[in-house]
């Protein structure tokens, strides 16, 4: 009678039934983690995050304008030019001008003219978008890079 | 020899369109209840159901037939799915044109367009009717543990299904509903940022990324959520129906009282059936089915107690089939499904509503994207899975609310599930919320607590002080389940009728300002 302390040895059949039921378990496992990288993209297949939006002449200091086409806010100061993203950070939607600031149409989150909410489900200020400079003077804004908010691109 | 050949072979032709029939069907036509049952038995469609059925089951009161319209009801949206498909372009170019051409120009094209939207619709409402007649007449109960679970998880393939086909018209409705959702995905960054850990912890990110495949709504989104509506979900839907439906046989029909008496004359049980010992009955063994131990595949059941599927069961069935279509080409010729403007990205839609089963979230979510369209979403759906493995008592099955008292606890439930919901939402609109009053409030608070999470945990509580003061986990569970329900439907309500431009509260859509 094999017990805990003297164990039986394994049969060489039922090792080679196990053996081959765990080579068939692990190659299923194997290919689903295979097949489950798929989905995810390595690269997004969208076109450049970076984005002209024109020669720092159109924004002369002391002057705001929302290119709607990219939505976005640039704001021109002395101290030099930002953007800020109009996608709220509660669900993506457009918000709108309003009167002090910004307003959310879909879940009426609200903003004040920085971008720092005032009111609503926002969990966060409207983002604020880098700002550079192409060789040719233009300005780009690279809608992937994020920066302190209160951040102003010095033309040069 | 020759002629003997000719002969055979003129034979054969002559006896063709029997022997036909027979390579087909394998019987005669049925003539008597026995050949009929034979014939379900042996048919692969009809193989479904159990030969027999206890004449309770038949009962209108017991199911509603909502099970049987559910099934119909996907089967007409298969089919009319598989017919728009014909015409249909998954291009971010072409989809909004190709809806437009359905629409104006494929003959019949709005019509099979209307009743796909509708019989989607009547999908939702009814997956939601029939988990309640099944949740109240505790059918949930062992051994339909798992098979309560099964229908959880086609509850929310119904919905996937639903959202899914939300974005295939590139309208403004799809266009902004999807990104809404999709950020939805993405909000658990919500709580990585409260918590101020390094972005590595966005797992919001991958979410969205893996829906859209890209990190915005575009044509890669509406190729995803084409595959997803047309092969993926539909597929497990039909699989997981599948054993859903095959679960509720093994388990002997649906689930009933103990020695329920037969009714009598309402069209079931042409002849009164007389008490059979199962030990001495005749022609009754199932070789097959050794692994049964009595003599019936279904056990601990007198077969005499019911009535043959075919007809009862199956003229039933049609019936539903026809009333389910009948509604479906009602609703389809009356009412035009919408169409907005095409997609634009510039501009939302405002207020930007999502479909209208969804409009409760959004009434939640509008506090806490994180909270209101995660979190109690995922406690709402797996308190749901639980309720047949915490609340075990051993009671009778079958019977509306189990009991008077059920009943009451029940009526008592939607009056406070009702109350919590309004003032959840009154609240807020009324002296507004935490930010309104502490500006720098730290957002893992806004996160926390709000009208979503408390309305969650009052409906807790009430369950609980049902579950003490009964000291029964079966009232219990119908006080959180009805509240679960009444809280639903209220928010619903609230999101579709009372909620206008940049979600403000409104009486009445007359209020809404121009824009």
């Amino acid at each position: 009678m094999p017990d805990r302390l003297a164990p039986r040895p394994l049969p060489r059949r039922d090792w080679l039934g196990l053996a081959g039921f765990w080579s068939a378990g692990l190659a299923i496992l194997g290919s689903i983690a295979g097949m489950a990288q798929l989905p995810k993209p390595r690269v997004t297949p969208e076109a450049s995050s970076k984005v002209r939006i024109g020669n720092p002449s159109e924004f002369m200091p002391g002057s705001e304008k929302i290119l709607s086409q990219n939505n976005l806010r640039v704001v021109s100061t002395s101290q030099g030019i930002a953007a800020m993203s109009l996608a709220c950070t509660h669900l993506g939607c457009i918000v709108q001008p309003s009167q002090d600031g910004y307003i959310c149409p879909c879940h009426g989150s609200e903003f004040d003219p920085n971008g720092n909410v005032t009111g609503g489900p926002a969990p966060r200020p409207l983002k604020w978008i880098q700002v550079s400079q192409a060789a040719d003077g233009e300005l780009i804004v690279d809608m992937a890079v994020e920066v302190q908010a209160g951040q102003f691109y010095q033309i040069v | 020899m020759a002629s003997e050949g000719m002969n055979a072979f003129w034979e054969n032709i002559k006896t063709l369109p029997r022997t036909f029939r027979q390579a087909v069907f394998r019987h005669d036509a049925p003539t008597s209840d026995r050949t009929r049952s034979q014939a379900v038995f042996a048919n692969f469609f009809l193989h479904i159901h159990s030969a027999r059925v206890h004449p309770h089951s038949l009962k209108l009161t017991t199911t509603w037939g909502l099970g049987v319209s559910l099934i119909a009801q996907f089967v007409i949206l298969s089919v009319t799915g598989i017919l728009l498909m014909v015409y249909y372009k998954p291009s971010v170019d072409m989809a909004y044109t190709s809806m437009k051409d359905i629409h104006y120009v494929v003959p019949t094209g709005r019509f099979i367009r209307n009743i796909h939207r509708w019989a989607a619709h009547l999908m939702v409402i009814t997956v939601i009717l029939h988990m309640a007649r099944v949740f109240f007449t505790s059918a949930y109960k062992s051994p339909r543990e798992f098979n309560w679970l099964i229908g959880m998880i086609l509850f929310v393939l119904t919905l996937a299904l639903s959202f899914t086909g939300y974005l295939l018209p590139w309208d403004q409705l799809a266009y902004w509903a999807i990104t809404i959702g999709a950020n939805i995905a993405a909000s658990p960054n919500e709580l990585v940022h409260a918590l101020g850990l390094p972005t590595a912890f966005n797992v919001g990110d991958i979410q969205k990324e893996l829906l859209l495949g890209a990190s915005t709504v575009g044509q890669d989104a509406l190729i995803r959520f084409y595959m997803l509506h047309v092969m993926l979900l539909p597929i497990a839907l039909t699989m997981l129906a599948g054993v859903h439906i095959w679960r509720i046989r093994k388990d002997g029909g649906l689930a009933r009282p103990e020695g329920t008496p037969l009714p009598m004359g309402k069209g079931v049980g042409t002849e009164i059936p007389t008490y059979q010992n199962p030990q001495t009955a005749t022609s009754k063994t199932y070789g097959l089915m050794c692994l049964v131990r009595d003599k019936s595949p279904q056990t601990d059941v007198n077969p005499d107690e019911t009535a043959p599927s075919w007809p009862y069961l199956l003229r039933a069935e049609l019936l539903v089939f026809m009333v389910t279509m009948l509604v479906c080409v009602l609703l389809g010729m009356l009412f035009d499904a919408p169409l907005t403007e095409p997609a634009n990205p510039n501009v939302p839609e405002n207020p930007a509503k999502a479909p209208w089963y969804f409009l409760g979230l959004q009434e939640m979510v509008s506090y806490s994207a994180f909270v209101g369209g995660i979190v109690i979403p995922s406690i709402a759906i797996l308190g749901l899975i639980l309720i047949p493995f915490l609340d075990r008592e051993d009671e009778r099955k079958g019977i509306w609310f189990s009991s008077s008292r059920g009943k009451r606890i029940a009526a008592l439930s939607v009056w406070v599930g009702a109350l919590c919901a309004a003032a959840c939402v009154a609240f807020p609109v009324t002296f507004g919320w935490l930010r309104n009053w502490f500006p720098s409030i730290p957002q893992i608070i806004i996160i926390a607590v709000n009208p979503g999470s408390i309305l969650t945990v009052l409906y807790m509580a009430w369950s609980l002080y049902i579950l003490y003061t009964s000291q029964s986990t079966r009232l219990s569970a119908i006080a959180l389940f009805t509240c679960f329900l009444v809280g639903f439907v209220i928010l619903t309500y609230v999101g579709t009728y009372l909620r206008g431009p940049n979600w403000n509260f409104y009486w009445s859509q007359s209020q809404w300002p121009a824009h």
